[in-house]
């Protein structure tokens, strides 16, 4: 009886402590948001809604428009995302279905450690190695040849999303149960076919899910992104043109902004990208579940 | 009924399969009877899932697993086709109900189809689907609801959709592994009423450990155990009269 009291005991108090922990969650998000707003209320009452949609960023004139970086955010993370899916999805199918695990692990284990690199290493990479090739691309296309620039932002991030998105969907296709791979091959179905008709369209939700994850990470990814993106506030013109993305600007202006006004215009970026990324979640889970294999 | 006078769709000669080293079936010598319902029994472990995993090629599917031997269907060695092919001719029926949860009961039926690429005309694909459907019993129920999932409908009636998916692609020998063992009592008849009805269509090779209902279904029946075939014949002969003493002793529950 005794041993049963102490063990209610503990009970309580681990209970207790779980939902401290689980509120303190939510308070730390509500809390970023506050501060965020409070920081950048100077910015919001001088520009109002014009600050989404104006593309002048000029901190001589007290001038703030923040379009040109939700544009390049937007541009560099979908690009990064079109240009990573594939891959993904292929690799994702060799280290889930096709592999032999002698083969997968080690290879699964290398792209571990892929995510682990930090962002300043992939953009020291990049500057050495992806803007000499960019800067070919752009002669090859007749295009201003900076090698910087947004494409080249995009390469470095679809990179480095690459490992998030495929390890999800690996993970999804491994579970795609033996019995319904079997029933396609015993009507007669290749492999191939399988994978297409059968395995694919089962994991689709979670494949879609690891591909979010990889957006998410994509659209606040700052370091590697400012290192090679050319940092130029103006609104880009082609995927070739420098520019910034919100992280970046924020970045790169922070501690030099001495204005008030010019502080509250980035933390107001801040602002932005966190509710963007709030919505993009937010639209991904509603997908999530619409493609769910009930 | 006599086993000399039946056409025989199946024949293996000194059929063995391995999982690596594990010889799980050995030196298999059998004649399967044509449009007959031929049933497979032992206790678990006793090797003829495996052995009815060989007749559609399905054994290879695991890592490690390999054949020796030959089996014969009509004559053709299936060892030596592609076994695409003959997965084709020799369709499965599996233990738990199997629909693909992506697809509707419509889109089920016709799987087969689909999932190798063949597009058939719309009044075609309309005539096989009720056919398959009605062979399997299954058309008065679900005839209206075509267009939902396959996975919205009881285990019985997802069997018989399974059933029903693999006689739409016309196979010459629908091999059924335990195929009522996850359902209720009367689902099971249910399946197994639709088996008896279905010999006129095509051979049916079922496994079974409930030996009442390879009585009720079966016209011949093997006994595995350990490994080997030790004796096959007519149901009635081989329940009433078992020449072996293995068998015997399985039929009277000495053993599971």
């Amino acid at each position: 009886m005794k041993f049963n009291l102490a063990g209610q005991f503990y009970d309580d108090i681990f209970r207790k402590i779980s939902t401290v922990m689980a509120l303190l969650i939510i308070g730390l998000v509500i809390g970023i948001f506050i501060t965020l707003v409070i920081e950048s209320w100077p910015s919001i009452k001088a520009f109002g809604l014009r600050f989404i949609w104006t593309t002048t960023w000029d901190p001589v004139s007290r001038e703030f428009g923040a379009l040109p970086f939700l544009v390049g955010t937007l541009l560099t993370s979908f690009l990064a995302l079109i240009i990573a899916t594939p891959f993904a999805l292929a690799g994702a199918i060799f280290l889930g279905e096709i592999a032999p695990p002698r083969l997968a692990n080690p290879i699964s284990f290398i792209m571990e450690l892929l995510a682990g690199i930090p962002s300043v290493i992939y953009g020291l990479w990049a500057l050495f190695y992806l803007v000499p090739i960019v800067r070919w691309l752009e002669i090859k296309f007749g295009a201003p040849p900076f090698g910087l620039g947004m494409f080249t932002a995009s390469l470095v991030l679809a990179i480095m999303i690459l490992p998030y998105a495929l390890s999800v969907a690996r993970d999804v296709i491994k579970l795609v149960p033996q019995d319904i791979k079997e029933a396609a091959y015993g009507l007669g179905a290749t492999r191939w076919e399988t994978i297409l008709h059968v395995i694919v369209p089962y994991a689709r939700s979670g494949i879609f899910a690891g591909i979010v994850l990889a957006l998410g990470r994509a659209l606040g990814e700052t370091m590697a992104v400012t290192m090679v993106i050319g940092n130029r506030s103006a609104m880009p013109h082609s995927i070739w043109d420098l520019g910034n993305t919100m992280a970046s600007v924020i970045a790169n202006e922070f501690t030099e902004a001495t204005e008030d006004v010019h502080l509250a215009a980035l933390v107001e970026i801040g602002l932005l990208l966190f509710v963007i990324t709030v919505i993009v979640n937010l639209i991904a889970r509603l997908i999530i579940i619409r493609l769910k294999v009930k | 009924m006599s086993l000399e006078r039946l056409p025989i769709i199946f024949r293996t000669e000194d059929l063995c399969a391995y999982y690596e080293d594990f010889m799980a079936i050995k030196h298999i010598n059998i004649k399967i009877p044509q449009k007959q319902v031929t049933a497979l029994m032992g206790p678990s472990g006793c090797g003829k899932t495996t052995f009815i995993r060989c007749l559609n090629r399905l054994h290879e599917l695991t890592p490690g697993a390999r054949i020796t031997g030959s089996i014969y269907l009509r004559d053709q060695n299936i060892l030596q086709l592609d076994p695409i092919v003959v997965r084709r001719r020799v369709g499965m029926v599996f233990q738990r109900p199997n629909p693909f949860p992506t697809m509707t009961i419509y889109e089920n039926v016709l799987a087969g189809y689909k999932l190798l690429g063949i597009r058939l005309p719309r009044n075609e694909a309309d005539e096989i689907a009720e056919w398959a459907l009605r062979k399997a019993a299954l058309w008065e129920e679900v005839k209206d609801i075509l267009h939902r999932r396959g996975t919205f409908l009881s285990g019985g009636q997802q069997q018989r959709l399974c059933i029903a998916r693999a006689l739409a692609v016309k196979p010459e020998v629908l091999l059924m592994d335990e195929p009522t063992s996850a359902l209720d009592p009367k689902s099971s008849l249910q399946i197994e009423n639709l088996i008896v009805e279905l010999k006129e269509t095509v051979t049916i090779v079922i496994v079974t450990h409930n030996m009442p209902q390879a009585g009720r279904i079966s016209d011949f029946t093997a006994f595995f155990y350990l490994g080997e075939l030790v004796e096959f014949g007519p149901t009635a002969e081989l329940f009433t009269n078992p020449k072996d003493p293995r068998t015997e002793e399985y039929l009277t529950g000495k053993f599971s």
